[in-house]
C-alpha cells in the first residue's frame, strides 16, 4: 500500500499547535497545583489528589461530556464566555482546552514527585541562609526537580498529542480549525480512506517514539551537563 | 551576644526539654544517638516548631509561645552546618556560597565572596560542583556558605561523621579556628566524647530529650553528675554500690570495698572508674600493697596501634574458656609499654582503684 502526501496538512499542524499550548497551560497549572501541594498533609488532601487525576482514569467520553456542560451555552463558564460574545464549543481554543485537561494529571504526578523528591534539606539550608519560599521555589527545588519535570511535560504533551475523545465532543471535526490528527484518522476511516488514515497513524506513531524515546535517553544524560549549562 | 533556649517539644518517643544559654564559648552537645541533638538544633534554627518555651538571640526573640512570637527560619540569622553539608548539587561553590548574599549588590557580593573563600580555604574552588570535592573541601565550602550571611549564632549537626579520619583531625583544627574567630554562640552536636570535648568549651550532655549535664567540659568529665552523664562521657566501668563509711563503699557487682577520696553523696548509686585511670600492681611504679588493689584475671585483650584495651574479672577464675567481654567486669585501658612489662606474668594480676580516680555517683 503505498503511502501518499495527504492534500491537506492542516491535522498535522493543528495537533502540534494544539499539543504545545496544552502543554505549556498544564504546565503552569500543574506546576503550581503541585508546587501547593508537595509535602502537604491531610485528608482533605486526598481528595484534590483525587479529582486530579480523574481525567486519567475516566473515559474520555466522559470527560468530554462534562467539559460540554461546563463549556456549553447554558454551562456555567459558557454563560459567561456568551456575554462577551465568546463561544468556546467546536472552536479551536476547544481541542486545547480537551487535550489540556487530558494531560494534566501526568503533569501534576510527575511534578509533584519530582518536588517531593528533592531533599529537605536543600530546602532548609536555603531557608536558614534567608532565602523566601518563592526564591527556594525558583532557585533551588525547581532546579533539582527539573528532570522529573521535564518527564512531566514530554509526557503531558505526548497524551495531548493523543487526545480524541473528548476533543471530538468538545472540539468536534472541522477539517483545518479542530480536526487533529486522531479526529483525522478516525474520519479517514470512516470515510473508507485507508491510506490517508494509515499515513496519519504512521506520524502519530513517529512523533510519540521519537519523544518518549527522547526522553528516556535524555533524563538518563542530561544531568550533569545539563546543570553546568544552565548555569552560565 | 547571648542565646538563652527553654521549649518543650514533644517527639515520638519521648519529649525534648531543654534550657540552657550559651554566650561566646562553644558548647559541645553530647548524647546518643535518638537523644533530640538534632531536633534541638532544628528548632534553635528555626526548622521545627517547638511546643512551648521561649528562643532569644540576643536582643532578638526569635520564638515565645506565650507572646506568639515566631520567627521563620530565614530571619534568623543563625548560620547552620548540616550533618551531610546539603551543598546545592546544581550550583557551584560560588554560588553555592554566594547564595545567602543575594541581597548585596552585584560589586560588594564579589568583594564579600573573594574574601569568604579566601578565608575558608576554598579559593580555586569557585568553579566546581559539590561532586567534584573532596570530603573536606565540602564541609569548607558548606561552613564558608553559613557564615556567609555573617551569622548572630552557628550550629553544627555532627559536622565530622561525614569525614574520613585522617580528615577529622584536620578539619577538627580548623573549626576549633573557626570557633575561636566567631565569637558568637556555638553550638556542636556530637556523639563523640573526645571531640567534644575537644572542641567545646562547655558541655550539654542530652539524655533522652533532657539536659543531664551542663556546664565547663572539665567539671563535667571530672565529676558527672549521673551514671548516664559518666556513661555519655565514655566512662567503661560500674558498680552498683552502697555506703558503708564515710569514704567507702561496697562495690556491688565487682564484690569489694573500695576507698574513694571524693566526699559521698546523700544516697549512693554507682561507684565507677574510667578505662584508663586502672593501674596494675604488676606494672612498674605499683605497689601491690596500696589501697584497692584486687586479684583479677583477663578474659580478652584487644589491641590498637599504642594501647592495649584489656577486660578484666575480679573475685574469681572464668570458668569457662568462652567468657567473653560481656561477663568482665573491668575494662582497662594501658600503654602498650606498661602491658608488656607483665603480659607474661602468671595470673591473677593484681588491679589498682586509686581512690582519687574512683567516682561515686548518687542514686536518683
Amino acid at each position: 500500500m503505498p503511502l501518499t502526501a495527504p492534500a491537506d496538512w492542516s491535522p498535522l499542524r493543528i495537533s502540534l499547535e494544539t499539543s504545545a499550548v496544552a502543554t505549556l497551560i498544564t504546565l503552569l497549572i500543574g506546576l503550581a497545583a503541585a508546587a501547593w501541594r508537595a509535602r502537604r498533609k491531610g485528608a482533605l488532601l486526598a481528595f484534590v489528589d483525587g479529582i486530579c487525576l480523574l481525567p486519567l482514569v475516566l473515559p474520555p467520553t466522559v470527560v468530554g461530556f462534562l467539559l460540554l456542560l461546563l463549556f456549553g451555552r447554558n454551562g456555567p463558564i459558557g454563560k459567561e464566555l456568551a456575554r462577551i460574545g465568546a463561544s468556546v464549543v467546536f472552536s479551536w481554543p476547544a481541542t486545547v482546552i480537551a487535550a489540556a485537561v487530558v494531560a494534566f494529571p501526568l503533569m501534576y504526578v510527575t511534578a509533584r514527585a519530582a518536588l517531593e523528591q528533592v531533599d529537605l534539606h536543600f530546602l532548609e539550608a536555603a531557608r536558614t541562609l534567608g532565602a523566601s519560599e518563592w526564591r527556594i521555589f525558583w532557585k533551588v527545588a525547581l532546579p533539582l526537580a527539573w528532570p522529573g519535570i521535564l518527564a512531566g511535560i514530554i509526557l503531558s504533551f505526548a497524551r495531548a498529542l493523543g487526545e480524541f475523545g473528548a476533543t471530538l465532543m468538545l472540539a468536534g471535526d472541522i477539517p483545518g480549525r479542530t480536526a487533529t490528527i486522531p479526529i483525522a484518522i478516525y474520519f479517514a476511516v470512516e470515510d473508507n480512506d485507508v491510506r490517508l488514515a494509515a499515513l496519519w497513524c504512521v506520524f502519530d506513531v513517529v512523533i510519540s517514539l521519537v519523544l518518549l524515546s527522547g526522553l528516556y535517553y535524555w533524563s538518563r544524560s542530561q544531568w550533569p551537563s545539563r546543570a553546568r549549562l544552565a548555569q552560565r | 551576644m547571648a542565646l538563652d533556649v527553654q521549649i518543650v517539644k514533644d517527639l515520638r518517643d519521648f519529649t525534648l526539654n531543654v534550657s540552657f544559654s550559651a554566650d561566646e564559648e562553644p558548647v559541645g552537645i553530647l548524647g546518643a544517638s535518638g537523644a533530640g541533638k538534632t531536633m534541638l538544633l532544628r528548632c534553635i534554627a528555626g526548622l521545627e516548631r517547638p511546643d512551648s518555651g521561649r528562643i532569644q538571640l540576643g536582643d532578638h526573640v526569635l520564638f515565645d509561645k506565650s507572646q506568639r512570637v515566631r520567627v521563620p527560619a530565614r530571619k534568623r540569622h543563625i548560620g547552620m552546618l548540616f550533618q551531610h553539608y546539603a551543598l546545592f548539587p546544581h550550583k557551584t561553590v560560588a554560588q553555592n556560597v554566594a547564595f545567602g548574599l543575594s541581597r548585596l549588590e552585584r560589586s560588594e557580593r564579589e568583594i564579600r565572596l573573594k574574601k569568604i573563600l579566601e578565608r575558608a580555604h576554598i579559593t580555586g574552588l569557585e568553579d566546581r560542583y559539590p561532586r567534584e570535592l573532596s570530603g573536606g573541601e565540602q564541609q569548607r565550602a558548606a561552613l564558608a556558605r553559613a557564615l556567609s550571611i555573617e551569622p548572630d549564632a552557628l550550629l553544627l549537626d555532627e559536622p565530622l561523621s561525614a569525614l574520613d579520619t585522617h580528615l577529622r583531625a584536620q578539619m577538627e583544627i580548623q573549626l576549633q579556628e573557626t570557633f575561636a574567630a566567631f565569637q558568637r554562640p556555638t553550638l556542636l552536636v556530637t556523639h563523640n566524647v573526645e571531640e567534644a570535648y575537644r572542641m567545646g568549651e562547655k558541655l550539654l550532655v542530652l539524655s533522652r530529650g533532657r539536659v543531664a549535664a551542663f556546664g565547663a567540659k572539665d567539671e563535667i568529665f571530672r565529676h558527672p553528675p549521673t551514671l548516664e552523664v559518666a556513661r555519655v562521657t565514655g566512662c567503661k566501668n560500674f558498680s552498683q554500690a552502697k555506703a558503708v563509711s564515710e569514704h567507702e563503699v561496697e562495690a556491688l557487682d565487682w564484690g569489694c570495698r573500695l576507698h574513694v577520696a571524693q566526699p559521698l553523696p546523700r544516697i549512693v548509686g554507682h561507684v565507677a572508674i574510667r578505662a584508663h585511670q586502672i593501674e596494675f600492681a604488676e606494672a612498674a611504679g605499683g605497689d601491690p600493697k596500696a589501697r584497692n588493689v584486687f586479684p583479677c584475671w583477663l578474659l580478652r585483650a584487644s589491641e590498637t596501634p599504642f594501647r592495649m584495651t584489656l577486660y578484666l574479672r575480679l573475685r574469681q577464675i572464668p570458668s569457662d574458656p568462652n567468657d567473653g567481654v560481656l561477663e568482665a567486669d573491668l575494662q582497662a585501658e594501658i600503654t602498650k609499654e606498661k602491658w608488656k612489662q607483665f603480659a607474661d606474668r602468671p595470673q591473677p594480676w593484681h588491679v589498682r582503684l586509686s581512690p582519687e580516680s574512683l567516682f561515686v555517683l548518687p542514686q536518683y
